[in-house]
């Protein structure tokens, strides 16, 4: 499979993602240029983490609107797998991708450490290589990571089955003091209704190798291309009215 | 035409810098300041007529200047 590594100015992670899935899993990459509005023919998108516009006006705002975003819009609408990694994630929810938001940290400072995070679903394109419940060992570093929604589309996403990680202490327990950033429900990743655009503040592209310290983050590339070359569907036929 | 606006976190949303500044404002001795909330605000010089950038500065809000999942906005128009 092809995979696609978008690039904006201000990206910062874009090599270690390419890198990781390029060396690690062993699958050709496309780097995109926030300018293409071509995605050639890459089966799977990476929005990588960094600071896209400096982060000017809201984290992710202003890149939504490049060309290569509206290309990706459509790639999902229309069942193409995407990952959004931190950055990324932020960039998914003001592009309308996955509900939400993604605010200042609820101790203001910027984040930089390793967290567990508990693995919700494995009904997922990126999760079905994990077991459900396992806990996975990742790296976090953001500043503006605190996951915020309005009551009925958080009732939603759980019902729905949407929270794909939440953050946990190291015997898996989601408790007050294993959340890093005072994200609602200690929600660490979601997907869409649809399941096939995954947006998520850990970055799995920095724990693929041992050299690393983790080699937990591999697992979501692995399913995304189990899910493609097995001929999985990528997205759910029905997605539940409002959603 | 001048427009300046404004744009707040929603009510109920956490605000974990307007909350250092209260703290802030607390230990300076101000005791009476409550419910800090920190926003941003934009100057925006726009060409048109008064009921044009009225329609034009709400198009600009919902779509750029504020994200309604978590922010309200309002704006004021002057010469």
């Amino acid at each position: 499979m092809r995979w696609g590594v978008v690039t904006f100015p201000g990206s910062l992670d874009d090599g270690d993602a390419a890198y990781a899935l390029e060396q690690v899993l062993g699958d050709p990459v496309v780097r995109l240029w926030h300018k293409d509005r071509s995605l050639h023919g890459v089966d799977c998108v990476v929005l990588p983490g960094g600071f896209s516009y400096g982060d000017y006006l809201r984290t992710g705002a202003l890149a939504r609107f490049t060309p290569v975003m509206e290309s990706i819009v459509r790639f999902a609408r229309d069942g193409g797998l995407v990952i959004g990694i931190c950055n990324g994630f932020q960039v998914l929810c003001e592009s309308g991708l996955l509900p939400g938001a993604l605010i200042r940290n609820r101790g203001l400072s910027f984040l930089c450490t390793v967290t567990p995070v508990r693995v919700e679903e494995t009904d997922t394109p990126f999760t079905r290589s994990y077991r459900q419940a396992e806990v996975l060992h990742l790296p976090i570093k953001h500043g503006e990571g605190c996951y915020v929604a309005d009551p009925r589309t958080l009732q939603a996403l759980e019902d729905n089955r949407q929270v794909v990680l939440r953050y946990v202490d190291s015997a898996g327990r989601a408790t007050e003091e294993a959340n890093p950033n005072g994200s609602l429900r200690n929600i660490a990743g979601i997907v869409n209704a649809a399941r096939n655009v995954f947006g998520l503040m850990p970055h799995p592209e920095h724990a693929c190798e041992a050299l690393l310290g983790s080699v937990d983050g591999a697992g979501f590339f692995r399913s995304a291309r189990a899910t493609l070359s097995e001929g999985l569907p990528t997205r759910v036929a029905s997605v539940p009215p409002g959603l | 035409m001048r427009a300046k606006v404004y744009v707040t976190p929603k009510p109920g949303v956490l605000d974990p810098a307007g909350k250092a500044i209260e703290g802030a404002l607390h230990s300076l001795g101000f005791a009476e300041a409550h419910d800090v909330r920190l926003g941003k605000y934009i100057e925006i010089r726009i060409d048109g007529d008064a009921h044009q950038v009225t329609g034009r500065l709400d198009d600009m809000c919902r779509k750029l200047l504020a994200n309604g999942v978590i922010e309200d906005y309002r704006f004021e128009i002057g010469d």
